[in-house]
């Protein structure tokens, strides 16, 4: 479980968000969405403990998460960032075998045990049959399973991803959102994820919180969080809501 | 077979006096040297490709090497060379001196933001230094120090001794331990640092480590070499494409990878116009370049079957 209590976060004595106040339940898909700039990679960055509140707390599971050691942190928590580059061409395989690095010592070679959690996690995400390619031969969409994969070998009871749909195409969201949702199932996986697109969160997430202008202007189910005042409210944009899960973007309000 | 050929042919088993002299004191010392040499600057320049994400990355970005030869050259401009020892001393303050210049940077949040950033001052460094040290050669002028001077820029063996084969064998032990020890880590950095820190890695103090070892390994065999290029840029991009970019593997092979050219390289550079020497230099970029491009087209054209 993630807690955020009276959090504030920001960079060099500037405030991106303030007053965060959320709870995140194990096996949930909690979404955030927001505009461009309302602070959702931020608040990613802070529960990933790479970005110190400037005040308040987050817990995980009721411990601090500025007393777990990267590597401890490592081992319950995975994330993905929004753009990820490989420098050298490593094969599939060998990325998602960086995953086990938390839960090894430096001189431990990998395990039999290892061997098996890498392979489970390259079937989980259907990259099994392309584990021996290199990550530059493949295409954006399954490069994405890449990382998904690399992050469940890590064995994470949390997984945060930023934009995991951003460059992909319709059917490759459906695909990668779906499959998350399904992990978070069947792995009893907590996912905290980012997202832009209104209709793919109405559509994946459990909850959601909206963020804007520095604070999370609503949270809850997302029938209750994106309704037309609210979308209005956070990104200036009159929208209506369609039959059934989708929303029309009628104009600049 | 470096130990056969010279300006004078001795087989390795001759028993003759002289020739045993120059076998035992001169020549293999030389092979040797030559041997550490290249495997040091090769490990040094696939780990600073690792560290950097950056393919143009080898002991002489950074100005580790400039550094360490302006070190060099003022302890011979200085006369200090008379003590034993000064030389690589100096050479290795040099070496500090840069890489703590280039640290410095490295902690202000530009250069944090942009590896560029870095590789950028770097480079403005390396300018730096080499402008000390062509400053030392031209003051110095005709002397006899301008010709030892002049050795360091060029880069050589012809200095080895076994107090040299010695001092850079245990340097390469010791940082070599320390860089095969963090090979796993360079591989999650091929992920960025953000990516290395969600598994579990601290990106600076890695960065610590690492350009602390490095910098110890250049200094050392800039110090009993001067400044020779081209092997720490070539080889880990020639064993990538041959045993792939894992360090675990990359880093041992590229250092052996380097001894055998370098060692090749300097036999070459001993034999072609004897008894006068070639600067090694010029052998590692006529035989390494060719060599570089054509395993370039070979990877080109299996990926385009593939």
């Amino acid at each position: 479980m993630i807690r955020l209590e009276n959090v504030q976060l920001g960079y060099d004595g500037r405030v991106v968000l303030s007053d965060l106040n959320l709870e995140i339940a194990p096996g949930e898909v909690f979404g955030l969405v927001g505009p461009n700039g309302s602070g959702k990679t931020t608040l990613l960055r802070a529960i990933s403990g790479r970005l110190s509140p400037q005040a308040g707390a987050i817990y995980l599971d009721c411990r601090r998460l500025n007393q777990l050691s990267p590597k401890e942190l490592a081992r319950e928590l995975a994330a993905l960032e929004q753009e990820i580059s490989c420098s050298f061409d490593f094969t599939v395989r060998e990325i998602v075998e960086l995953g086990r690095l938390p839960h090894r010592a430096r001189w431990q070679r990998l395990s039999a045990k290892d061997h098996a959690i890498i392979t489970r996690a390259l079937a989980l995400t259907h990259t099994l049959e392309f584990s021996d390619r290199t990550i530059q031969s493949l295409s954006s969409g399954e490069r994405q399973r890449v990382w998904l994969a690399l992050a469940l070998a890590q064995e994470p009871k949390v997984l945060l991803l930023d934009e995991p749909t951003a460059h992909l195409d319709l059917r490759y969201q459906f695909e990668i959102l779906g499959l998350i949702c399904q992990l978070a199932a069947t792995e009893r996986l907590t996912v905290v994820l980012s997202l832009h697109d209104l209709n793919l969160a109405l559509r994946f997430v459990d909850r959601l919180a909206l963020l804007s202008e520095g604070r999370v202007i609503a949270s809850g189910v997302p029938d209750e969080v994106l309704v037309p005042h609210r979308i209005e409210q956070a990104y200036h944009v009159r929208v209506r809501r369609l039959e059934g899960d989708w929303f029309i973007a009628e104009g600049v309000a | 077979m470096g130990i056969a050929v010279g300006a004078v042919p001795i087989s390795p088993f001759d028993r003759d006096p002289t020739n045993l002299f120059i076998l035992t004191q001169i020549r293999l010392p030389r092979v040797l040297l030559a041997a550490l040499v290249g495997g040091a600057l090769a490990l040094c320049g696939a780990v600073m490709q690792g560290l950097f994400r950056n393919p143009l990355a080898d002991p002489y970005l950074l100005g580790i090497a400039s550094g360490a030869t302006a070190g060099a050259a003022l302890t011979i401009a200085l006369h200090l060379d008379i003590y034993w020892g000064a030389v690589p001393i100096g050479a290795f303050l040099g070496g500090v001196l840069a890489v703590t210049m280039v640290y410095r940077i490295a902690q202000t949040r530009w250069a944090q933001l942009d590896n560029y950033a870095l590789i950028l001052s770097g480079v403005a460094l390396a300018a730096l230094f080499s402008a000390v040290t062509s400053f030392l050669l031209f003051y110095r002028g005709a002397s006899h120090d301008a010709r030892r001077l002049i050795f360091w820029i060029l880069g050589g063996l012809g200095g080895a001794q076994w107090v040299y084969v010695l001092g850079l064998l245990g340097t390469l032990l010791v940082a070599g331990m320390i860089l095969l020890l963090f090979a796993r880590d360079l591989n999650a950095l091929a992920l960025g640092e953000e990516m290395a820190a969600h598994l579990g890695i601290e990106p600076r103090h890695l960065r610590k480590i690492l350009l602390f070892a490095v910098t110890l390994l250049t200094a050392v065999a800039v110090a009993v070499s001067g400044t020779i290029g081209f092997v720490g840029l070539i080889v880990p991009h020639m064993l990538r494409l041959i045993v792939g970019p894992d360090h675990r593997l990359l880093l041992p092979t590229s250092a052996l990878g380097g001894a055998v050219l370098l060692t090749l390289c300097d036999a070459v550079a001993r034999t072609v116009l004897a008894p006068a020497e070639l600067p090694i230099g010029i052998i590692t970029a006529l035989l390494g370049a060719p060599f570089f491009l054509f395993l370039l087209r070979r990877r080109a054209q299996l990926g385009a079957s593939l």
